[in-house]
């Protein structure tokens, strides 16, 4: 596959989305929480607590919707200011009960509009960046469609970042590459291709540590697989003190672009 | 004679240029229009004035090193990491001819960062570089900062970091994206240290620098009618479909809107910071 069909793929209008992710993986343990208890609830993204066999988990999820009618509901998965609010305030209260962090991540990218720049949307993905990155508890981000800019990163300053085999993860969605710089949307593909926005291309980049296989909406088997490796994970990390577990973090990021010399 | 004599050009220099002769001569870098009034300004009062038009006040864009020269007491600037330069690290196509073309201007990076003093106190500096790719942060770029509040982290320094830009290098795909996380776990760990971290926004301030270190500082300043955004203007017009309102992200709006602490105006800046600096109990060592 090419990364344009890659792209498409991940933009796919019947591809899984956070809710059924949470609603295959954790069932009826997933109780949600709304609001950012300054402004509004977000609908954009759907966040709450669940179990993880024995684990209490807070799971936070970008949603696009599943139909025209939740779509428009959901915001098309563009999260405003409250949203990155609201899932700031959920892992806050995961780190003062010890809780790990899953994120869903699926969205074209944070919401341009009026709205959003009246109530900061660059202020509020800047605080998300700095706060989970010293979080006192383990956080997993999974790309599970489209991973847009900014608006993806805030939900995904993790201990580990997965990707499906279908998702992508871009600084710029490949049309808006094109049209700055070479005045020509069309050119979209070779945008996809240059860009470096696959999950084996940010694998080999050393941006992700994990590629997992996609499951199926009827694939129970495959959703049980993908509910153990995170729960290692979550294990793995909650051995660990404060300090390994931030230190740790900061040296993902921190080796990201570092110069040989 | 002729009325309207008074109205030609008393510049002999016109006539010197034999294919032009209706086109006055103006040597090109002795006059600048203020885009704001349209006044016509002698580029060297312009200059001296802090770039800043003498008539209306229009605070034009500085480069730089402009800027270091401004701020930094004179002779205390000492330069770090300037050796670092982009590289095409993608193999991103045409990428290669940009940075040479960013190089042109006389700047290796789209961040100049340092120690100086300010007001004779010990302060770490960052100043993005608008004459290169409008301050496009890439993965150097990153590093940079990085390094810059890592070293402040170190040394205990207050840190002053200059924002200008478009946003995340797309040249750089990813790796651009991810500078973002990692300066502010940089910014962060300066944070926690109890350290003071001021940011001044200058135009423009957009896309992913504004979604990350720019509005991290402890305290946020900015310079009149500066551009600051998350979001480019035509993509929100795009989006709604409708006009903007004509002070949206100006550095006023953002005032009014509570996401910055001031505006401040150029011939104020430095004034300003020494306080700020002073009012954190950062003082002038080698005063005496």
């Amino acid at each position: 596959m090419t990364a344009y069909e890659k792209l498409m793929a991940a933009r796919d209008a019947n591809k899984l989305t956070a809710v059924d992710y949470i609603a295959h993986m954790f069932g009826d343990s997933f109780i949600e929480m709304h609001g950012d208890r300054r402004y509004s609830d977000d609908k954009a993204i759907i966040a709450g607590l669940a179990m993880l066999y024995d684990t209490p988990i807070t799971v936070i999820g970008i949603e696009k919707g599943r139909n025209t009618k939740e779509r428009v509901e959901r915001n098309f998965g563009q999260a405003h200011p409250e949203g990155y609010r609201k899932a700031l305030r959920l892992m806050k209260q995961a780190e003062k009960f010890h809780r790990p962090v899953l994120c869903f991540v699926d969205t074209s990218g944070a919401y341009p509009g009026i709205g959003a720049e009246e109530r900061g949307q660059g202020q509020a993905i800047a605080e998300n960046l700095m706060e989970m990155m010293t979080l006192k508890t383990p956080i997993l981000s999974i790309v599970i469609g489209e991973g847009g800019s900014g608006g993806a990163l805030a939900l995904a300053v993790a201990d580990e970042v997965w990707m499906m085999e279908d998702s992508v993860y871009s600084v710029i969605s490949p049309e808006g590459c094109a049209s700055i710089l070479w005045k020509d949307s069309t050119k979209a593909p070779q945008a996809a291709e240059a860009l470096k926005i696959t999950a084996q291309d940010l694998f080999n980049l050393g941006v992700i540590e994990r590629i997992v296989r996609q499951p199926k909406a009827e694939d129970t088997a495959m959703f049980e697989s993908l509910k153990l490796l995170v729960s290692r994970t979550f294990e793995k990390n909650l051995a660990l003190t404060d300090d390994e577990l931030t230190a740790n973090r900061y040296e993902r990021f921190r080796k990201i672009g570092k110069p040989l010399d | 004679m002729d009325l309207f004599s008074f109205r030609k050009p008393k510049n002999e220099l016109e006539s010197t240029n034999d294919e032009n002769k209706n086109v006055p001569f103006v040597p090109q870098e002795m006059w600048i229009k203020c885009p704001k009034c349209n006044t016509m300004l002698l580029t060297t009062d312009m200059q001296e004035n802090l770039h800043v038009c003498t008539r209306c006040d229009h605070h034009f864009r500085m480069n730089g090193r402009q800027r270091v020269e401004m701020l930094a007491d004179a002779d205390t600037f000492v330069e770090q990491d300037a050796e670092l330069e982009s590289t095409n690290i993608l193999d991103f196509p045409g990428y290669d001819a940009k940075l040479e073309k960013a190089r042109l201007s006389g700047s290796k990076e789209a961040v100049i960062c340092g120690e100086c003093k300010i007001g004779g106190i010990d302060c770490e500096l960052c100043v993005m570089d608008s004459d290169f790719m409008i301050g496009s942060m890439g993965t150097v770029t990153g590093e940079k900062i990085t390094r810059a509040f890592e070293y402040a982290t170190e040394n205990k320094l207050p840190i002053i970091v200059f924002t200008i830009s478009g946003g995340a290098r797309m040249q750089e795909g990813i790796l651009s994206l991810m500078q973002m996380a990692k300066t502010s776990g940089a910014a962060k760990r300066h944070s926690d240290a109890g350290l003071l971290y001021i940011t001044v926004l200058t135009d423009p301030t957009t896309g992913g620098v504004t979604a990350s270190f720019a509005m991290e500082g402890d305290i946020i300043l900015a310079e009149p009618d500066t551009l600051i955004g998350f979001a480019g203007q035509r993509v929100i017009e795009q989006t709604i479909r409708q006009k903007l309102p004509k002070d949206f992200q100006k550095s006023e709006f953002l005032l009014q809107k509570g996401f910055i602490d001031a505006v401040v105006s150029r011939s104020n800046l430095k004034n300003t910071l020494v306080k700020l600096l002073k009012l954190h109990g950062y003082s002038d060592k080698g005063a005496e």
